[in-house]
């Protein structure tokens, strides 16, 4: 396979990105999602909820396709742990469900995560997607001290 | 005719789904474009060596900001009927918490442990693994502690509703701090170089 081609200007990739926000506004009235569809399909499963396949959900089918997609075409699609050098392949899948359980956790309560409290809040001047996305990388950057030597 | 078009009942409700997968395919094809898949790439914005996630996500929000502003002020969008996420003071910022330790624990966000997992890292999958399960011990747990869970409401508060300024002001004042960030992004970056 030929090697990967390397990742996109940021600023052109956040317009790009800020411009299908904003078309899911003129189109739907509302954003972008992704912890929505686990806590949908987490419900369903439950038998607390609506019917799984909705427009949240399908969205993240979308997600999966599109970056799918998208990393092929790019030649970056590989099975692979993403980690770094010091650290074991085990102890880089621990970290990483235990941080989706704590994320998991977080999104339930603040009802949303970056993309959904993130982006559509804060393109909407929503107050609480504010609060959240400053309590969140403030808590980021206050965590990453404890976990540094795992991404050297 | 006035956006949002869902509600002009232009869409039966199959293909209001269709348009929530091309939407969701755009959205994953940014992430991956930018790099968001990568949890090493990510965590540059921690280590402050590669503000990535910094420079995509505020200018994701500038564009949207303005462009939705813009239509609003010409008349093709109706704002009021777009979605604003409610604001709950105590929970989100408890929330916003536990979420970014985290983000920095797992190394990938929601919508970016999909990518992940879309492009074949493992480590993506086990982040989706461990917030299905994250979100089901919170579903269970937190509509029993209503005095947490439901605490400080405020409903579609908006910045501009907050401060009390026209919502043009607050547009403004956001597109120059996000201009002043990456102002300073692009220095940081420069002298960790």
């Amino acid at each position: 396979m030929a090697a990967p081609k390397p990742y996109a200007n940021p600023y052109l990739a956040g317009t790009g990105l800020g411009l299908v926000l904003l078309a899911a506004f003129v189109v739907a009235g509302r954003g972008l999602g992704a912890s929505g569809a686990f806590i949908r399909a987490s419900e369903h499963l439950r038998g607390s909820g609506g019917p799984w396949f909705d427009w949240i959900v399908v969205e993240i089918i979308g997600v999966v396709a599109g970056g799918c997609l998208s990393a092929r075409l790019a030649g970056r699609w590989r099975i692979a742990i993403e980690r770094g050098a010091d650290r074991t392949a085990s102890g880089r899948l621990t970290a990483a469900v235990s941080g989706g359980v704590l994320m998991g956790l977080g999104a339930v309560l603040a009802r949303g995560c970056t993309s959904g409290l993130g982006l559509t809040g804060g393109a909407m001047l929503s107050v609480g997607s504010w609060l959240f996305i400053a309590a969140a990388f403030t808590a980021g950057y206050a965590t990453m001290p404890f976990v540094r030597r795992a991404w050297r | 005719m006035i956006a949002p078009l869902v509600d002009a009942g232009l869409f039966s409700d199959s293909a209001s789904l269709l348009l929530a997968l091309a939407i969701g395919v755009a959205f994953g094809w940014a992430l991956e474009r930018a790099g968001l898949g990568n949890a090493r790439k990510l965590m540059g914005q921690f280590t402050l060596t590669d503000l990535t996630v910094f420079k995509v996500m505020f200018s994701a929000i500038v564009t949207a900001m303005l462009g939705s502003f813009w239509l609003a002020r010409l008349g093709w969008l109706d704002l009021s009927r777009v979605y604003v996420p409610e604001t709950f003071v105590v929970p989100q910022i408890l929330g916003g918490v536990i979420f970014g330790a985290g983000f920095v624990a797992g190394g990938l966000c929601p919508g970016t442990s999909c990518v992940a997992a879309a492009t074949g890292r493992l480590d993506g999958l086990a982040v989706i693994a461990g917030m299905f399960a994250g979100v089901t011990g919170a579903g269970l747990l937190l509509p029993r502690l209503p005095a947490l869970f439901d605490a400080t409401p405020r409903g579609a508060l908006t910045l501009p509703d907050a401060l009390h300024i026209p919502y043009g002001a607050a547009v403004f004042i956001v597109v120059v701090v996000a201009l002043a960030g990456f102002q300073a992004a692009a220095e940081i970056e420069r002298s960790r170089r």
